[in-house]
C-alpha cells in the first residue's frame, strides 16, 4: 500500500486529472461553440423570416364589411336596399353561467333546446371573450324586448349589423336577383378572392344584377390592424385603412311598369320583355310565375326551397332572357326583309295560298287549312300570317339569307346584359346542323326555319330587340344600366342597320295591318287611339307534332289539350306605329295562340306605359 | 489519512481567504443574476412583481451563501459528504409520498421555500463520487468490482428522478455523474463501450414503443416527437419550439430593444419565465445579447477548470470539474433546448430562470468551488 502513495505516482494521478480535464473542456468548448453557430444561424441569417412571422403572430388583421351598394330603378326609386340586421350576442367571460343566461333569454326569444346546446358547445370551443352570435334577422318587437331585460341577461349584448332588403320583392326577383351568405363554393370561382369574402356570413350576389354586378355593389372593406396577444385578446389597433361602400346602382327599369307586367302575367307562366325603340332601356322584364328574394336572404326554408324547385313552372328561371322557345310567325319579319333586301321579292308580288305547300311528296300545311288565305301580297300575307307565302318565300331566299337577317335583328345573339343565365337562342345554318347532328341541311329544314319552327329558338329579350330593331332600323342594344354611382352608362348612339327604308316600311305596315286590318291576326287587340297605335306580329309555337290522323279528324283545339301540350303564345309589337317608343315582347308558356292569349297583354302592357308616362309628366 | 498534499489546516486567516477568492468568477455570477433579474423584470411588463423582486432578495441570499461556503474549509464539506448523499436520496423518496407539482412531483413545500430534491441530489452525488475516488486507491479505479459502487450512487437517483418522472433532470444527474468518472480516470473504454449501449437503449426505448414494454410515458415519446419535427403539432406540444425559434430569430443581430420583444411582451412563448426565458433575452438583445451570455457561460466553466486543473487537492479538484460539469450541462440542455436542437425537457437556464431551488443549489455549488479555489495547498 506504501508503494501506492508514492510522490512519483501522486503526481501521475494528478497529471491524468488534468489530461481528463483538458479533454473535457474541449469537448465542452466544442458544444459551446455549436451553440453559437445555431445562434447565428437563427439570428443572422434566417432573422428575416423569424421576424416576419413574429410580425404575423403579432398583428391581426380585422375586417369591417363595406355598405353593399344600392339599386334603384330608372327614377330612383329603392329596389334593394339595406336594412338594420338586430343580431344577439353573447361572451362567455362576461357570464357566470351562459346556459342560466340561454334558458332565460329562451323566453323572449325563439330558441329551443336544441339550439342552446349548440350554441353552449360552440362558445366552449373560442376564447372567452370571442363573442358569437346567437340569434340574427329579429324583429324590432323582440329586439327591443330582449335590450329591455339586458340587466337580467349577463353576457348577452346587443348588435346592429346590415342586411339587403328587396322592396316589391317578387316583381324584381328576377332581374335584381338576391344575395346570400358566401359558400366555399362562391370562394373557389375566384382566383383572387377579396379577404372580406373570408367574413362568416358575408352577403354575396347569387342571381340576377346582384351576381353579375358584384364587384362594383360590393365595396371595398375598411382594415383595422390590431396588435393581439397569444390568446387573440385585442392590445390595441396599429392602423385603420379605409374602405368604401358599394356603387349605387340605378337601373333602367321602372318599378311601375315592371309591376304592373309582373300583376298582368301572374297566373300564367310567362315573360315579358318592354324596352324603349330608340335608346334600348329595357323598361320592364318580367317573368312568372316568381320567388321572394327576401326569403333567401333570411336563410330559405327547405320547404320554400322544395316548393320553388318542384313547381314545373320553374319559377327560379328568368324567362324573359332564359326562355329559348321557337319565335313561331314572328320571325317571318326577318323572312320578308331577306327577300326584299336580296331582290327576291319585289313589292307587289303576290302568292296564291291554297291552304298547304307541296314539297316532292311532303305537305306543308297552312295555319287557315280550308281554302287557305287566297292571292296575297306582302303586307297582307304578314297581317293574316300566311304561311304557305312565307314558304315560297323561304325556298327562294335559303336559309343563309334568312339567317343572316335574323342575327343581324338580334336573334341568335346573346346580349350583354348583367342577368343570369341569358340564352344565345338558336339560328340555325347549314354548316350547324351538319356539326349537330351529321345530317345536310334539307329544304324542309328551310321551311320550317321560315315559320320559326323546327329548330329556331329566341327568347322575349331577342324578340323584343328584334321589333325594336325594325321599327327603328338600328342595331339597337338592350341596355339595364342607367348609371352606376350617378355615371351615366347608357349607350346613345347605335349603328343603322343599313337596310332599305322602303323594305323596312314594308314589314313595318304588315305588322301594322296585322294589328289594325280586320283581317290582321291581332285585330282584337289593337290600340284605337290613332296616337298610340301600335304595329304587331303573333306567334303560336307549336310544341307538339300533328299526325296525319289528326289532320284527319280535325286538329285539336288547345283548350282540349293538356296544359304542356299546348301552343306557346307569341306577341311582339311596338307604338306608336308613326314615331315608335316603345317595343314588347311577350312569350306564355302553352298559352294557345298568340292572337288570342299574348296579343291582349302585350298592348296592355304598351298602354300602361303610355298611361303612366303621361301621368308622370303632367 | 491524507494521501495528497493536505489543504492548509485552516491557517490561513480571512484577509488571506479573501485575497484568494476567485473573484472574477464572483463577478460572472453577479452579471449573470443580474442579467436575469432584468429579464424577469421584462418578462413582467417592467413590473418587479411577481417574479424579479422575489428571485432578486433569493440571488441577495444565495450569492452571500455561496461567499460563507466559500470561506469554510473545504475538508469540512467533504466531510458532510455522506450524510449530504443519504439526506438527499431520503428526500427524493420523501417526495414520491409528499411531493407536489404540475404533473409530476417534484417539491416540498417547506413553507419557506418550496424545496426540489433532485437539484440538490446533482451536487451531492457529485461530491459523494467525488470522495469514492478520493479515497480508493488509485490501481482500482478501472477494476470492474471498483466500477459498481458509483454506478450504484448515480443510478439510485437517476431512478428516483426518472420515475417522478422528470426526464431532463434525471439526464443530467446520470451524465453529471459519468463525468466525474470520467475525469476521475477510470479507463476510457468504458465510456466508449458506454456510449454504444446507450445508443443501443435509445433504439430500444424507440423500438419499445406502442409495445407493453414500452419505457417512456407517452407524454415523454410526445414530446421527443414533436422535437424531431415540431411541425406535427404547431398549436400543442410543437408550439414551444416554433414560438421560441421565432422569438430568437426576430430578434436578429441587436434584438428588438429591452422590453420590446412581441413574442414574449405579448405572451406567445410559453415559460418565458423559466425554462424559455433565453428566448426573450436572445429576443430583446438579439444576438449580441444571447452570444454575449454564452461566453459569460463559458468563461465560468473555463475558469472552474482552470482552477481545477491547477489544484493539487484531489477532492476539490475533481469536486470543481464534476460541478462545472454540471454547470455546463444546465445552460448547454436549455440552450439546445430553446434553439430545437435538443428535445423540451425542463431544464432551466442557470442564474436566470425563475425559480429557488435551481438558482440557491447553483450558488451553493459555486460556494463549493470557491471553497475549494481558496483552501487548495499552496506551494
Amino acid at each position: 500500500m506504501r508503494k501506492l502513495f508514492s510522490e512519483q505516482n501522486i503526481e501521475k494521478v494528478r497529471k491524468s486529472v488534468s489530461r481528463r480535464i483538458i479533454l473535457l473542456g474541449l469537448g465542452k468548448m466544442t458544444l459551446i461553440g455549436i451553440l453559437a453557430w445555431r445562434m447565428r444561424k437563427l439570428q443572422i441569417e434566417d432573422s428575416e423570416k423569424y421576424r416576419l412571422q413574429a410580425e404575423e403572430n403579432r398583428i391581426n388583421m380585422r375586417l369591417i364589411p363595406p355598405e353593399r351598394g344600392l339599386i334603384l330603378d330608372t327614377r330612383r326609386k329603392e329596389l334593394a336596399v339595406n336594412i338594420g340586421n338586430y343580431k344577439l350576442v353573447i361572451t362567455r367571460e362576461e357570464t357566470s353561467n351562459p346556459k342560466e343566461t340561454l334558458v332565460k333569454l329562451s323566453k323572449l326569444i325563439d330558441l329551443d333546446d336544441k339550439e342552446i346546446e349548440k350554441i353552449l358547445s360552440n362558445i366552449s370551443k373560442i376564447s372567452p371573450f370571442v363573442p358569437i352570435t346567437i340569434a340574427e334577422h329579429l324583429s324590432w318587437e323582440s329586439f327591443s324586448k330582449v335590450v329591455l331585460n339586458l340587466p337580467a341577461l349577463p353576457g348577452i349584448s346587443p348588435e346592429m349589423g346590415l342586411t339587403r332588403h328587396y322592396k316589391k320583392p317578387t316583381s324584381i326577383a328576377h332581374v335584381v336577383g338576391y344575395v346570400g351568405p358566401v359558400s366555399k363554393k362562391d370562394l373557389e370561382k375566384f382566383d383572387n378572392p377579396d379577404p372580406v369574402l373570408q367574413i362568416p356570413k358575408f352577403q354575396i350576389g347569387k342571381t340576377g344584377v346582384e351576381r353579375e354586378l358584384e364587384e362594383t355593389l360590393r365595396g371595398k372593406a375598411s382594415l383595422s390592424k390590431v396588435e393581439v396577444n397569444a390568446t387573440g385578446r385585442i392590445i390595441r389597433e396599429t392602423e385603420r385603412i379605409s374602405g368604401f361602400s358599394g356603387a349605387t346602382l340605378q337601373l333602367t327599369l321602372d318599378n311601375e311598369l315592371q309591376e304592373y307586367a309582373y300583376q298582368r302575367l301572374s297566373g300564367l307562366c310567362a315573360s315579358s320583355v318592354l324596352m324603349e325603340v330608340n335608346s334600348g332601356k329595357i323598361m320592364s322584364l318580367s317573368s312568372v310565375p316568381t320567388f321572394d328574394p327576401n326569403q333567401f336572404v333570411l336563410g330559405i326554408s327547405q320547404k320554400y326551397w322544395d316548393s320553388l324547385l318542384n313547381n314545373k313552372l320553374r319559377p327560379l328561371s328568368n324567362k324573359a332572357v332564359s326562355g329559348a322557345y321557337p319565335p313561331a310567325s314572328t320571325l317571318k319579319m326577318a323572312v320578308a326583309l331577306s327577300a326584299l333586301e336580296s331582290g327576291i321579292l319585289s313589292k307587289n308580288e303576290t302568292f296564291e295560298c291554297p291552304g298547304h305547300f307541296d314539297l316532292g311528296d311532303q305537305r306543308f300545311h297552312c295555319w287557315k287549312k280550308k281554302g287557305g288565305h287566297g292571292k296575297m301580297d306582302l303586307k297582307q300575307a304578314i297581317a293574316q300570317s300566311c304561311d304557305v307565302y312565307f314558304w315560297e318565300l323561304a325556298r327562294k331566299v335559303g336559309i343563309e339569307r334568312i339567317g343572316n337577317t335574323a342575327k343581324s335583328l338580334g336573334l341568335g345573339t346573346k346580349f350583354d346584359l348583367p342577368l343570369s343565365s341569358i340564352t344565345q337562342g338558336l339560328m340555325p345554318t347549314k354548316s350547324w346542323k351538319k356539326k349537330k347532328f351529321d345530317q345536310p341541311w334539307r329544304v324542309g329544314d328551310t321551311l320550317n326555319a321560315a315559320v320559326g319552327q323546327g329548330f329556331t329558338l329566341a327568347s322575349p329579350l331577342q324578340l323584343a330587340v328584334m321589333t325594336s330593331r325594325i321599327a327603328s332600323g338600328k342595331a339597337i342594344e338592350p341596355q339595364l344600366i342607367k348609371s352606376i354611382d350617378g355615371i351615366n352608362k347608357i349607350q346613345k348612339e347605335f349603328a343603322d342597320l343599313n337596310y332599305n327604308k322602303s323594305s323596312l316600311e314594308i314589314i313595318r305596315n304588315g305588322m301594322f295591318l296585322s294589328v289594325n286590318n280586320a283581317k290582321g291576326t291581332a285585330y282584337k287587340s289593337r290600340i284605337m287611339d290613332e296616337e298610340t297605335a301600335m304595329a304587331g306580329k303573333t306567334g303560336t309555337s307549336q310544341v307538339r307534332r300533328i299526325s296525319m290522323i289528326e289532320r284527319e279528324t280535325g286538329v285539336l283545339k288547345n283548350e282540349d289539350l293538356p296544359w304542356e301540350k299546348r301552343d306557346h303564345a307569341i306577341f311582339v309589337a311596338y307604338a306608336p306605329f308613326k314615331n315608335p317608343k316603345y317595343a314588347v315582347a311577350i312569350i306564355i308558356e302553352h298559352g294557345g295562340s298568340g292572337a288570342q292569349a299574348a296579343a291582349p297583354i302585350g298592348r296592355d302592357i304598351l298602354l300602361n306605359a303610355f298611361y303612366y308616362n303621361r301621368k308622370s309628366i303632367s | 489519512m491524507f494521501i495528497f498534499k493536505n489543504a492548509d489546516e485552516g491557517n490561513i486567516n480571512f484577509i488571506r481567504k479573501l485575497l484568494f477568492f476567485h473573484w472574477p468568477l464572483a463577478i460572472l455570477i453577479l452579471a449573470t443574476g443580474a442579467f436575469g433579474i432584468l429579464m424577469l423584470y421584462s418578462v413582467a411588463g417592467g413590473s418587479m412583481l411577481p417574479w424579479a423582486e422575489p428571485q432578486l432578495i433569493r440571488f441577495i441570499v444565495g450569492f452571500g451563501g455561496m461567499i460563507i461556503i466559500g470561506f469554510i474549509h473545504i475538508d469540512f464539506w467533504r466531510s458532510l459528504t455522506i450524510p449530504a448523499y443519504i439526506g438527499s436520496i431520503l428526500l427524493l423518496i420523501a417526495v414520491m409520498f409528499y411531493g407536489e407539482g404540475a404533473g409530476a412531483q417534484r417539491w416540498i413545500d417547506l413553507k419557506v421555500i418550496r424545496l426540489q430534491p433532485s437539484e440538490i441530489m446533482k451536487v451531492t452525488l457529485i461530491m459523494a463520487l467525488t470522495l469514492y475516488y478520493s479515497l480508493i486507491p488509485i490501481s482500482r479505479k478501472s477494476s470492474p468490482l471498483w466500477l459498481i459502487p458509483p454506478l450504484a450512487l448515480i443510478f439510485l437517483p437517476t431512478f428516483l428522478v426518472f420515475s417522478q418522472p422528470d426526464l431532463g433532470t434525471s439526464l443530467l444527474i446520470l451524465i453529471s455523474g459519468f463525468a466525474v468518472m470520467f475525469l476521475a480516470g477510470v479507463n476510457i473504454w468504458y465510456f466508449i463501450v458506454g456510449a454504444f449501449a446507450g445508443a443501443g437503449l435509445v433504439s430500444a426505448v424507440f423500438l419499445s414503443r406502442n409495445t407493453s414494454w414500452q419505457f417512456l410515458t407517452d407524454y415523454q415519446m410526445g414530446r421527443i416527437d414533436v422535437y424531431l419535427n415540431p411541425s406535427l403539432d404547431p398549436l400543442g406540444a410543437g408550439y414551444h419550439i416554433t414560438q421560441s425559434k421565432i422569438a430568437l430569430g426576430s430578434g436578429g443581430l441587436s434584438g428588438r430593444g429591452f422590453m420590446q420583444g412581441t413574442q414574449s411582451q405579448l405572451d406567445f412563448l410559453p415559460e418565458k419565465h423559466t425554462d424559455f426565458i433565453f428566448t426573450t433575452l436572445a429576443e430583446e438583445f438579439g444576438y449580441f445579447g444571447s452570444l454575449g451570455l454564452l461566453i459569460i457561460y463559458a468563461l465560468m466553466v473555463i475558469f472552474c477548470l482552470l482552477s481545477a486543473a491547477k489544484n493539487q487537492y484531489k477532492f476539490g479538484a475533481l469536486l470543481t470539474s464534476g460541478l462545472a460539469v454540471m454547470f455546463f450541462l444546465y445552460f448547454f440542455i436549455n440552450m439546445a433546448m430553446v434553439m430545437g436542437l435538443a428535445p423540451v425537457v425542463g431544464v432551466p437556464l442557470p442564474l436566470i430562470s425563475w425559480g429557488g431551488s435551481a438558482m440557491l443549489v447553483l450558488l451553493g455549488a459555486f460556494g463549493l468551488i470557491q471553497s475549494a479555489h481558496v483552501h487548495q495547498p499552496r506551494g
